[in-house]
């Protein structure tokens, strides 16, 4: 009897998650659906679903220059990332696992980093890259957009660095090893998914950044949201050609994550699951 | 092998009222010696093992190891090896670079490391589970491997710190007897830290008390458990615990309820604390020489049972071993008699120390 209600309610929660899940990937789909048409099918109302696939719009966007854009967000997203786990891992550490005095404070202020809304700060920022000659220059991307996950990721890898046995760590020291060899030996294999998980997190917070990107560069550092932005222009939308862009833009952060996705649920759900 | 001593050692966590974790450890481990740690939590064993292994800092006194001061030296030079609670294996590594991590630190041919480890996983059964992940192994498995990771690495002193503890009680008693003659047959200086009494009496050559970080008595478990220095050692070695009784002294004895014990040693005027062991009392018939008890709880171990209750006309509890097949009922009144004078144990009330003939 209660097996059954149970069956029962097991199958209607499964309907549900397909309904709710479908709500979600629709406009996914559509955009991707999208992409594939000419203009004149994209812009029907009601919307087509005969309709003679094609790749025009793709070889369009190749023409209007996108792999400037994208290959500036690559550099950018890389190498931002790259610069946060390199600050942020031995922050991480120091915070979790060689507390001192001030721990509180110090995280205290990465956080408060946070509170200020980007819009606030751009306008000092804009001056300022304009008076280092850094406008529309990757490397200023690069260092904001370091600056911007730095506190994030501190936070996210000091409480996988928390979940890493002290005594572990001990036992190490026992073996014979000096503190180098205790990182990178023992404590960073134990932590990598979370830092996997975290590098993932940066990957996808630059690769979609808007903000900055569009008000400190133009033509020579745009990165891909920049680009995308070109489609919504006075003489109205090009739907087809701008989700045709928008998947080629969402595709490499859809690979990564997917390649990825087994280290985060394990990254993520490290400090929940012993 | 090397001797461990302590001198004065005390470790101190400082704060606005500073806890003296270990206050002012003299103790002096043999060449060869299986020496245990025991006390309640809190007692500042854990404390004086890691401080021996480098891993708290000495704020006073000094160790050594040998003939060399250790005090202020890192664990990776001190030459020991440790077992931890929680086994600390590493989790990314198999259980054959478990064990050669230390080995290859020190640089050692790879030949000759592959041999060692081969040789400490015969003699801990672990041949078969070299190249499983520790995830991979039951409790008991992951405890040879603690200790399999010490003894390839053939310290000069085992650092043992609760390791059976996370054991179920089977495979505690036989993983127990496995150590104590694993040490005997290496012969290597051991101090293992419990809490757990059976294992401080089965396993040591000497057993060390401690309280609140001070040091209470130091001696084999037989000494220990027929001559306690003093009522903590007293009421803490022993399961279940020896019974104390602080009463008036009137000429040389003390009334237990009706029964009139002679203290076997000169124990002046006012009052003494006695100790009795519940299996120096036992039950008699009823007009015997002896005295009443109300029973409020038996506890039935098979072979032995303990008889819990109130001193007829006192609030004073004893605990009294009988035999376990025919053991008195709940609320009953039953007559108890004392074996052998000799066997009460006089403490000062004050200070708490043994009152010894003299």
């Amino acid at each position: 009897m209660t097996a059954r209600t149970n069956r029962l309610g097991g199958s209607a929660l499964t309907v549900l998650t397909w309904i709710v899940a479908l709500l979600f990937v629709f406009p996914v789909i559509w955009m991707v659906v999208t992409s594939f048409k000419h203009e004149v099918d994209a812009a029907t109302d009601p919307p087509t679903f005969a309709f003679t696939p094609t790749l025009e719009q793709f070889t369009a966007i190749l023409d209007r220059g996108f792999l400037p854009y994208l290959a500036n967000s690559a550099f950018v997203t890389v190498l931002s990332t790259l610069l946060v786990l390199l600050l942020g891992v031995p922050a991480a550490y120091a915070l979790s696992l060689a507390p001192v005095k001030q721990t509180s404070n110090a995280l205290g202020f990465f956080l408060s980093t946070k509170m200020l809304p980007i819009v606030a700060a751009i306008i000092p920022l804009y001056v300022i890259s304009q008076n280092l000659g850094m406008l529309d220059n990757v490397w200023a991307l690069i260092v904001l957009y370091a600056g911007m996950n730095l506190p994030l990721a501190v936070w996210m890898m000091r409480s996988f660095f928390l979940e890493v046995p002290t005594e572990m760590i001990e036992a190490a020291r026992v073996d014979g090893a000096k503190l180098p060899t205790v990182l990178y030996r023992v404590i960073l294999p134990v932590v990598a998914p979370g830092i996997a998980a975290t590098a993932l997190i940066c990957v996808i917070f630059s690769w979609t950044e808007f903000f900055y990107a569009v008000n400190l560069t133009a033509a020579q550092a745009g990165t891909v949201p920049v680009f995308l932005v070109g489609f919504i222009t006075s003489e109205g939308l090009f739907w087809a050609q701008l989700s045709a862009a928008a998947l080629l833009a969402s595709l490499p952060v859809m690979i990564v994550g997917w390649i990825a996705q087994n280290h985060l649920v394990r990254g993520l759900s490290m400090g929940a699951v012993k | 092998m090397a001797q461990v001593a302590y001198a004065g050692a005390s470790r101190v966590y400082p704060g606005t009222n500073s806890v003296r974790a270990v206050d002012g450890l003299d103790l002096c481990v043999g060449d060869g010696e299986f020496l245990v740690l025991v006390g309640p939590s809190g007692s500042g064993k854990s404390t004086a093992l890691r401080m021996a292994a480098g891993l708290e800092d000495v704020d006073e006194g000094s160790i050594s190891i040998g003939d060399r001061d250790v005090t202020h030296l890192p664990p990776k030079d001190r030459d020991i090896a440790m077992v931890f609670q929680s086994y600390a294996l590493y989790p990314h590594m198999s259980v054959r670079e478990n064990m050669a991590f230390s080995l290859k630190l020190r640089g050692m041919p790879k030949s000759e490391i592959g041999s060692k480890v081969e040789e400490a996983a015969s003699l801990l059964d672990l041949t078969q589970y070299l190249d499983r992940k520790p995830k991979a192994l039951s409790g008991g498995q992951r405890q040879r491997v603690a200790m399999g990771r010490a003894i390839v690495r053939e310290p000069s002193v085992f650092l043992m710190d609760e390791p059976l503890s996370n054991l179920d009680a089977k495979l505690r008693v036989e993983t127990r007897a496995n150590i104590a003659a694993l040490q005997r047959r290496l012969a290597t200086t051991t101090i293992y830290v419990t809490h757990d009494q059976v294992e401080a009496m089965t396993m040591g050559d000497r057993v060390a008390v401690l309280r609140d970080g001070v040091l209470q008595q130091c001696a084999s478990p037989r000494e220990l458990y027929d001559t306690p220095r003093n009522v903590f050692v007293a009421g803490f070695i022993g399961s279940p615990a020896m019974n104390l009784l602080t009463l008036p002294v009137d000429g040389g004895a003390v009334k237990l309820g009706e029964l009139e014990v002679r203290l076997p040693v000169p124990a002046g005027s006012g009052e003494v604390t006695i100790g009795v062991r519940p299996e120096s009392l036992s039950l008699v018939g009823v007009g015997e020489d002896g005295f009443d008890l109300q029973v409020e709880l038996v506890e039935e171990l098979g072979a032995d049972a303990y008889v819990h209750g109130t001193l007829a006309g006192h609030d004073d509890k004893l605990v009294v071993r009988a035999d376990g097949r025919t053991p008195p009922r709940l609320g009953e009144a039953v007559r108890v008699a004392l074996r052998d004078t000799g066997e009460v144990h006089v403490f000062d009330p004050e200070s708490g120390l043994r009152i010894d003939e003299d």
